[in-house]
């Protein structure tokens, strides 16, 4: 593992109003890694996520991007350093068009990897349909419009919030199976996953949220079922 | 042929509503901005043309090249720093900062211009016409209005549908923030909204006073009409914020036929079957 990692999230401590939902979190991560940030529903992943890319407060925290302080960043300007989030949920614009949003995913024009014609080639469903609104498209092609859409702004991290959420069992294999191209163009990703399993078979390495703390962190060769579901659960 | 005449006429007063609607139903589309003080944005104006005709001498029309960017540039700045400070979940904050803007306008303009009536003499062009059947006749002023209205809406419709600006524009107002995390700037991209607006705001405001009388108070008034015409007309429909301009400029022309006390009347009336029968309008956006 490289010695500067390339994110760094040390004490965060992550609110909606005043009611707390993160508790001290810390990790970190090296370029090229896949991480994968498992826990069961309201564990705090999603407010991780949202901590990182500036859309949740948070106090007495540092997040550090190749070095550089983010927290107190607007939200634009953290995107624009480099870091991109597929939200849960997809949240693609339902008044723009499949291209429209990839583009808009790519209004940064960051160097980089991807563009209209790496993503329609990694999901070429979306280039036969990339006139048609975007919400129009199933939940699978949805996702996948999500993810171009990150990818469009060709981030050194892509943030993946519950990517198999509400999806069949053969859309999420699908998509899965892009990932290892998007780390392969040297894309760092976290991905968030209820779906332990899934997420294990991606990850280089894993961090198990419950209650708003970290409760594990390991490979996924190093961890034992039996771990994990502690952990998970709390049993 | 009078009656002819009159649906005409009406027709092109709708273009000078249409552009009275337009900037109102940018604001509105973007960021769910009602703003109230619209209508004394448009007679600010207005004020602001008639200094520059009395300093330079200028024609209202070319002073539309002058008065148009100062208005964009105070769009600009009073999006920045003062209604982005208000926006957010609750839509009652700017409501009422743009309504007390209203009140700090109209007083201002009192207090340096005084309430008494002023008009924009345009020239020769307010009253020069041509016939195109024996008693229909189209003056050259109210279709320069209207052309005007036909050609910004047009313009507003490609920047909306086919530019970058317009998409993020599009973008944000689907979801502000998604649209952060596209790398967008909200506010700066509010703040160009606001300008573009309040651009045509300058353009309806010298249209109107060289149109009519104006006084400071005459802000409300347009404003309701503009409101008409974005229900009318559908929101989030540029074509149809037109079509809702026209529809209102021919009810009340009909109005004023039958009765000229009806004029206004007959216009609000049509706005009330509308939003009686049809509250998303006749021609709504729709989204896929």
């Amino acid at each position: 593992m490289p010695d500067t990692p390339l994110l760094e999230v040390s004490n965060l401590q992550a609110y909606y109003g005043s009611f707390q939902a993160l508790f001290g979190v810390s990790l970190s991560v090296s370029a090229g890694e896949t991480i994968a940030v498992i826990g069961a529903n309201s564990a705090g992943k999603s407010t991780l996520m949202k901590s990182i890319v500036g859309l949740v407060r948070t106090a007495d925290s540092k997040i550090r991007f190749r070095g550089n302080e983010l927290t107190g960043m607007e939200t634009h300007r953290i995107v624009a350093g480099g870091i991109a989030l597929v939200p849960e949920g997809r949240r693609l614009f339902r008044s723009l068009s499949v291209e429209e949003n990839l583009m808009a995913g790519g209004q940064l024009q960051r160097d980089g990897p991807w563009s209209l014609a790496e993503v329609y080639d990694l999901f070429p469903v979306l280039g036969e349909r990339r006139n048609q609104p975007a919400t129009s498209l199933s939940g699978g092609q949805q996702q996948m419009v999500a993810i171009g859409r990150a990818l469009m702004a060709n981030p050194e991290l892509i943030l993946i919030d519950e990517l198999s959420l509400g999806l069949a069992p053969i859309v999420i294999r699908d998509i899965y199976s892009a990932l290892p191209r998007v780390t392969a163009a040297g894309t760092t990703a976290i991905v968030v996953e209820q779906d332990t399993a899934q997420a294990l078979s991606v990850a280089s390495r894993v961090y198990c949220l419950r209650g708003g703390r970290i409760t594990l962190e390991g490979t996924p060769n190093e961890l034992s079922r039996a771990e994990i579901s502690n952990a998970y659960f709390g049993v | 042929m009078v009656w002819a005449n009159a649906i005409l006429q009406g027709v092109l007063v709708g273009g000078l509503y249409a552009l009275f609607a337009a900037g109102l139903s940018l604001i509105f589309g973007v960021m769910r901005l009602v703003n109230i003080a619209h209508g004394d944005l448009i007679v600010l104006s207005a004020y602001v043309a008639l200094s520059c005709i009395t300093l330079t001498g200028m024609n209202p029309l070319v002073a539309i090249l002058v008065v148009a960017p100062l208005m964009a540039a105070f769009g600009y700045m009073l999006q920045r720093y003062i209604f982005n400070r208000t926006l957010g979940d609750d839509i009652l904050p700017p409501l009422l900062v743009s309504f007390g803007l209203s009140v700090i306008i109209q007083n201002a303009l009192l207090q340096i211009y005084t309430a008494d009536s002023q008009k924009l003499n345009a020239g020769p062009i307010e009253i020069a016409s041509f016939n195109i059947a024996e008693g229909l006749s189209i003056g050259w002023m109210p279709l320069l209005m209207f052309v005007t209205a036909v050609v910004l809406i047009g313009a507003l419709q490609f920047v909306f549908y086919s530019t970058p600006l317009g998409r993020a524009l599009r973008a944000t107002s689907d979801d502000q923030e998604m649209a952060r995390l596209m790398g967008y700037n909200n506010r700066h991209l509010y703040s160009l909204a606001m300008a573009i607006s309040l651009t045509i705001v300058a353009v309806a405001g010298i249209f109107l006073a060289s149109r009519a009388n104006f006084d400071p108070t005459l802000g409300p008034q347009r404003l309701i009409f503009g409101f008409e015409a974005v229900i009318i007309g559908g929101l989030g429909n540029l074509w149809g914020t037109l079509l809702g301009g026209i529809i209102l400029g021919v009810a009340q022309a009909i109005g004023a036929m039958i009765d000229p006390g009806w004029q206004i009347l007959a216009g609000h009336l049509v706005f009330l079957a509308v939003l009686a029968l049809r509250p998303e309008g006749l021609f709504p956006r729709v989204d896929g």
